[in-house]
């Protein structure tokens, strides 16, 4: 009998031995997972009595978001968030709220602001803390956000729907990313005060105002002629066109029997006659860019598009769903007529000049100027500076990184000549800066089928020898708003905000 | 060292640890508790003090370690219960009393020869049916989250299925010792009377609705019957037959489908149906919830533990968190609080007291002894395998207790009538 007992004692201890591993599964390795779920409120409340990172602007001293002491039932000091600047950069800073969990930078950093991340200096700190019984102290950090200019942006864009991205070319590095109708993040604690927020009254009617959207990142809009940028590195990339290439401009281009016109944010004459590819880039001739497109094909296009970071969510240190991937969109949805069949779907002519289905965020845009002015080299966009230890000290440091090579150093050149023309006597003028040469492009994008309502934008770098400072500019439904009247003097104030300091820092 | 005294220096570290554990969470939580908090150490300390007096009374040569252990055990569960609501604390404190003194009085009781229980095995057969049965009864028994495992007595509500536990082992340690010779060669007519207890017992069981019993009571029945016959088929036959009923009740049985849909997905992007409120909705917002949050305690422990009284059970403004934390879900409280290393260090106890439970059993020398020692110990072990595993997804979650630690007095009194039996076949093995 003795030897059926110690073998049903050691299936017994087996059983036991099982919880023990499957226990420390789930307070090790599925910590991380299981913290970051939203309905995981004891995670939420217990990382209340932490006393969470400060987030400050890239000046190291405007505090973003900071923490007001507060007594619990229990007699616990709680830490509740604050944030100072109000609406300024609420967009990409978000909120940790106990009602209503997190988002923005709040949530993507959180394991920083906690101090739960996993450096071992970061480590030895809380496990210190813990057995010491003293609060727990996160880390801090400090974004790339130039308050000034973020504060610029958010003004030129109040009373409107829209957004800007502005980034340094060289490194990637958000310098503002605004986005029209903002929020208070200090409303959303209070009662009522979400619902408040929610109920913000449109400025871009019948377009819904949806304040917590982060249109710079999630936004999609039709990118209009700003996306010749894209077909013409495509053209040129094959060596198909030179900058010299002549084409011969009706005033139309037929496509499918159809005639498609030339408008929109076009200036001069209805048909210009005989241009060379440079000339219909400055004036943003449809003509020619829809003729290019079908000797191109859709498919080639979008090729170019991918290379450029098009079909693909842009990195960043917010939350994944608050990115939105580039492309084209049917009923909602993303779609590839690359990989799936689809290409019936695909209007090549319309497509070449960034009508028909496609839609980009600012993000992707101001990525496009940025990788133009970099000379076809793409910086992975950061938002965050260094991070910083309880103490002050620093613990990371972001570093530049190449995100993708989209084309070649030629190429860039050439449509950065094609940019720089289009500014100093194209569709682009009132982005002039005196003493500076910049660089850009507009867009005119249809909304509706009215012909009246357009999304206007403008995608500039400068200055266009040595950039320092790239991006999109977009402003949503305006009424018979051209891209080079409304978008182009929003970007040219903002450019104006970071050259003259930027200039001295890198002469 | 005789074996009382090396008892008696255990609980002196016992109640030095459970003394720290008290003064923990009177540290952590002074503006809600008061300095009284520390004289449940020292009562509990006196308590276990007279247990040890009994047992070096009735039962000199017993096991040192099981009732050291089963003092860790307790305070563990008393002091997470005190550092959740210091009222409950109080009334679990009376039960460990209760429990002491049924523990007192088994030993006194049998002190002689434990043995006579054998020529009452059939009495105790009935008795573990009827006690299963009780719940059942009409204005009696109390369904609660689904099963019907409660019996309301006075003020008092009883899990007889705790005691009826202890019945079945001892009921099967006298039928097995007395027919395993002509079980083991395997005629159906022999098994009649065992499968018409097995089945009896199983249909109480579908009728309570309890899916984590009915894996207790089996397994006990299992290993019992494979320790008196050596048939390996036996065991694999009634894990067959076990897994075939587990799949019937899994799509007859509403109550046990939602439990094992639950260990399976209980996550769930969109929203799903909820029986509970009638509309749709994430299931860890429904059904799953108790599960769920009792992992998001267990996470949030990590692997040090957030210390004692200052894990995260409510919001700040005191709506709980965790739903049964003191009863079902005590091991996730104590996780959460002891992390990783705190409550390794209690499943090691478990272990432990696992180990020298079947020591006794591979000790003592006739075979109703071992079959008594070896099945109270498995039955032991499998229970804190179900809720654990259960808790741990490991299996479906059941509503059972943890022994020794959880909140109740049912479990409580049980527990302690099943260290009596180790501690008197322990002291038989010795002399």
């Amino acid at each position: 009998m003795n030897r059926r007992i110690s073998k049903v004692a050691l299936v017994a201890l087996i059983l036991l031995a099982s919880l023990i591993v499957a226990t420390t599964y789930w307070q090790t390795w599925a910590t991380g997972g299981l913290a970051a779920r939203e309905d995981n409120e004891i995670q939420r409340v217990a990382q209340f009595t932490i006393d969470r990172g400060k987030i400050f602007a890239a000046n190291g001293k405007t505090i973003l978001a900071t923490n007001v002491k507060r007594k619990s039932k229990d007699g616990q000091t709680l830490y509740f968030r604050t944030y100072p600047g109000h609406d300024l950069a609420s967009n990409v800073v978000g909120y940790s709220t106990q009602s209503r969990s997190r988002t923005g930078i709040e949530r993507q950093e959180n394991s920083y602001l906690t101090g739960s991340n996993a450096d071992l200096g970061t480590i030895l700190d809380t496990v210190g803390d813990r057995l010491k019984g003293t609060t727990i102290k996160g880390n801090s950090l400090v974004l790339t956000i130039r308050p000034g200019v973020q504060w610029l942006a958010q003004k030129l864009l109040r009373g409107k729907c829209g957004a800007a991205v502005l980034l340094d070319p060289r490194t990637g590095a958000v310098d503002a990313m605004a986005s029209s109708p903002g929020y208070d993040p200090n409303l959303i604690e209070q009662p009522d005060g979400y619902a408040k927020v929610q109920a913000t009254k449109s400025p871009c009617p019948p377009e819904p105002a949806a304040p917590l959207l982060n249109r710079a990142t999630q936004g999609l809009f039709p990118p209009g002629s700003t996306f010749k940028t894209i077909t013409a590195a495509a053209a040129l990339d094959d060596h198909v066109y030179k900058p010299d290439s002549t084409f011969y401009d009706p005033g139309y281009c037929t496509e499918y029997g159809k005639q498609v016109k030339n408008a929109l944010d076009q200036n001069g004459p209805e048909a210009y006659g005989t241009v060379n590819f440079v000339e219909a880039y400055q004036h943003s001739i449809n003509a020619v860019f829809c003729k290019i497109g079908m000797a191109l094909g859709a498919k080639r296009v979008l090729e170019e598009a991918k290379k450029f970071g098009f079909y693909s969510v842009p990195p960043l240190e917010t939350p994944s769903d608050a990115r939105s991937a580039s492309g084209l969109y049917e009923n909602g949805k993303l779609f590839d007529p690359t990989t799936s069949k689809g290409f019936s779907r695909v209007d090549p002519g319309r497509l070449a000049f960034g009508q028909d289905k496609m839609l980009a965020t600012p993000l992707q845009m101001a990525l496009v100027a940025s990788t133009i002015a970099n000379g076809g080299i793409q910086m992975r966009p950061t938002l965050i500076q260094k991070v910083l230890s309880p103490g002050g000290s620093v613990i990371k440091r972001l570093h530049p990184h190449v995100l993708r090579v989209a084309t070649s150093r030629s190429t860039a050149g050439a449509i950065k000549n094609m940019m720089v023309e289009v500014v100093q006597a194209g569709t682009g003028t009132q982005a002039q800066i005196p003493g500076v040469v910049v660089a850009g492009k507009t867009g005119t994008a249809e909304t509706c089928s009215c012909n009246t309502v357009y999304d206007a934008w403008f995608i500039f770098f400068a200055p266009a020898d040595h950039p320092v400072v790239a991006g999109a500019v977009v402003v949503e439904n305006q009424n018979n708003g051209f891209g080079g009247a409304i978008a182009a003097p929003i970007a040219k104030q903002l450019m104006q905000a970071i050259l003259p300091t930027a200039s001295k820092a890198n002469p | 060292m005789t074996e009382r005294n090396r008892e008696l220096a255990y609980l002196v570290a016992v109640g030095a640890l459970t003394g720290l554990g008290f003064a923990s969470v009177y540290i952590a939580r002074q503006a809600v508790v008061g300095w009284s908090s520390l004289t449940y150490a020292a009562f509990f300390v006196g308590l276990y003090l007279a247990a040890h007096l009994i047992a070096r009374f009735t039962v000199p040569h017993a096991d040192p370690y099981l009732l050291p252990m089963t003092g860790f055990l307790t305070a563990a569960g008393l002091t997470e219960i005190y550092r959740l609501q210091p009222s409950d604390a109080f009334k679990q404190g009376l039960w460990i009393v209760i429990g002491v003194a049924v523990f007192a009085l088994a030993l006194i009781t049998l002190r002689h020869d434990y043995r006579v229980l054998e020529s009452y095995k059939y009495l105790f057969g009935v008795g573990a049916i009827a006690l299963l049965f009780l719940p059942r009864l009409p204005g009696l028994g109390e369904t609660v989250n689904g099963a019907r495992l409660w019996v309301h007595a006075g003020p008092f509500q009883l899990q007889p299925g705790e005691l009826s536990k202890i019945f079945m082992v001892i009921f099967l340690a006298g039928y097995l010792r007395e027919k395993r010779e002509v079980l083991a060669q395997g005629r159906l007519k022999d098994l009649g009377p065992l499968l018409v207890i097995w089945a009896a017992t199983m249909l109480v069981l579908v009728a309570t609705n309890d899916l984590g019993s009915a894996l207790l009571y089996f397994g006990i029945f299992l290993a019992m019957m494979y320790i008196a016959t050596g048939r390996l088929s036996f065991v694999l036959v009634g894990l067959g037959l076990f897994l075939a009923g587990g799949y019937v009740a899994d799509r007859k049985i509403p109550h046990v489908h939602e439990r094992v849909v639950n260990w399976l997905h209980p996550w769930t992007s969109h929203k799903v149906f909820c029986p509970l409120s009638g509309t749709l909705a994430l299931r860890q917002d429904c059904q799953s919830y108790q599960e769920v949050k009792s992992l998001y305690s267990i996470a949030n422990g990590g692997f040090g533990g957030t210390g004692l009284g200052k894990g995260t059970f409510t919001t700040p403004n005191g709506t709980p968190l965790i739903p049964d934390v003191k009863t079902d879900f005590i091991f996730s409280a104590l996780a959460q609080e002891l992390g990783l290393i705190g409550i390794s260090a209690i499943l090691l106890v478990f272990m432990v007291f696992v180990a020298r439970g079947m020591r006794i059993a591979l000790r003592v020398d006739d075979g109703f002894s071992k079959l008594l020692a070896a099945g109270l110990t498995f039955g032991f072990a499998l229970q804190a395998f179900t809720i654990v595993g259960g808790i741990d997804r490991i299996i479906p979650l059941t509503g059972i207790t943890l022994p020794f630690i959880s909140y109740g007095g049912s479990s409580i009194v049980a527990n302690f009538l099943l260290l009596a039996g180790l501690l008197l076949v322990s002291n038989r093995a010795n002399t």
